[in-house]
């Protein structure tokens, strides 16, 4: 999994089309919102880099993950159909916000 | 403080519904108190433990280790509260009638007991982990206000028990000839609810396929968010939205231990008429 997330951070061009990438720090989402492609299954992949857990929590998506601190989370959603798909951190909302975007 | 609390609820919530109304199932079952609290010691600890290897379990199975972890969890939950009902249906008549538990009953007595510490611990260690996750992650951090927060937490773990208890207290008051039926129903539908969402973590890990994903939205009209909404999730497996798959596995569980039910509701009789 380590060296998926390299190569996918290295070459972003060269990774799977359906991992999408979300990072974590200081309690918030990087990007805070994401574009993807609508009507097919993707594969998010979340990566905590602070050092206190965290809860991946959407109930637009219907998902919730624990991700550990320094860790990384594979977490798979869709088929969505087009529209704005809200997520929070659980354990950080007041900062940790975001969307995903199916179009 | 406030957000915190309702974090702490939320996720005290469910295994104290669970406990609330197995406590209130189980009274006339001899030792059953005791078998109850050994169930809530051992998912506290269990819970420590997990919430301390969510890592390891996290990167189990290429990064879907917690869905598998959740599911199987859940799926034996299921099992345990099917096994309780079918067993209460074929002894409810007895207790009810307060008659002392003979030869081979005790021992199903004693087996009924051992299942319930299973269910309540798995309870606990289920919600119990992410809880603990949850208040080290405040205690950790340097953000200042953890003292308040960690009030929010007691104050939302209050709140929580509050409830179990009052589900508890409210099934102790339903007269004696509806009780049974009460309960039985009510377990039957946690068992159906748990069953659909270890459908939904097994669909999160991508084993199992969604089959029409939502198949309704009633997000806009009963969220989850909201506290009725809540309070449905953890006593009939409430989802404003959820995936075909989790429908299938809700009523399978229901009709499957629903038929086992009538089937042992049954059964004893003979049994007596035989010896």
């Amino acid at each position: 999994m380590k060296h998926l997330l390299l190569i996918a951070l290295l070459l972003p061009l060269t990774a799977r089309a359906a991992d999408y990438m979300l990072t974590i720090k200081d309690h918030q989402f990087q990007p805070t919102e994401l574009t993807v492609p609508s009507g097919t299954k993707i594969k998010l992949i979340v990566e905590n880099q602070d050092a206190t857990p965290e809860e991946f929590d959407s109930h637009a998506l219907n998902r919730e993950k624990v991700i550990a601190g320094h860790s990384t989370a594979t977490i798979y959603i869709g088929p969505l159909t087009p529209g704005r798909y809200p997520f929070i951190g659980e354990f950080h909302q007041t900062t940790a916000q975001g969307v995903i975007v199916a179009q | 403080m406030f957000g915190t609390a309702i974090i702490v609820f939320r996720e005290v919530l469910e295994a104290s519904i669970i406990i609330g109304i197995l406590a209130a199932a189980t009274r006339s079952i001899p030792g059953s108190r005791r078998w109850l609290v050994a169930g809530l010691l051992a998912g506290l600890v269990g819970s420590g433990l997990v919430a301390a290897s969510t890592d390891a379990i996290g990167s189990l199975a290429n990064g879907i280790g917690q869905e598998i972890f959740n599911a199987i969890v859940l799926g034996i939950a299921v099992l345990m509260l099917a096994w309780h009902n079918i067993w209460m249906s074929s002894h409810g008549a007895a207790l009810a009638a307060n008659a002392k538990l003979v030869g081979r009953d005790i021992r199903d007595g004693n087996s009924e007991c051992s299942v319930l510490l299973v269910i309540v611990g798995l309870a606990v260690l289920r919600e119990g982990s992410e809880t603990v996750l949850f208040l080290y992650g405040i205690a950790a951090s340097n953000d200042g206000g953890q003292s308040s927060m960690m009030l929010g937490g007691m104050v939302g773990m209050l709140a929580g028990i509050a409830v179990g208890y009052t589900i508890y207290a409210g099934l102790l008051r339903v007269p004696m000839r509806w009780f049974f039926a009460a309960t039985g129903i009510l377990v039957l539908l946690l068992a159906a609810g748990m069953a659909s969402q270890a459908a939904h973590f097994l669909i999160q890990a991508d084993l199992l396929p969604s089959l029409a994903a939502p198949l309704w939205d009633t997000s806009a009209v009963l969220p989850e968010s909201g506290l009725p909404g809540m309070l449905l999730r953890s006593l009939i497996g409430y989802d404003s939205r959820p995936a075909g798959m989790q429908i299938v596995f809700y009523l399978t569980a229901l009709i499957a231990i629903f038929i086992g039910m009538k089937w042992a509701a049954r059964r004893p009789r003979q049994a007596t008429m035989q010896k």
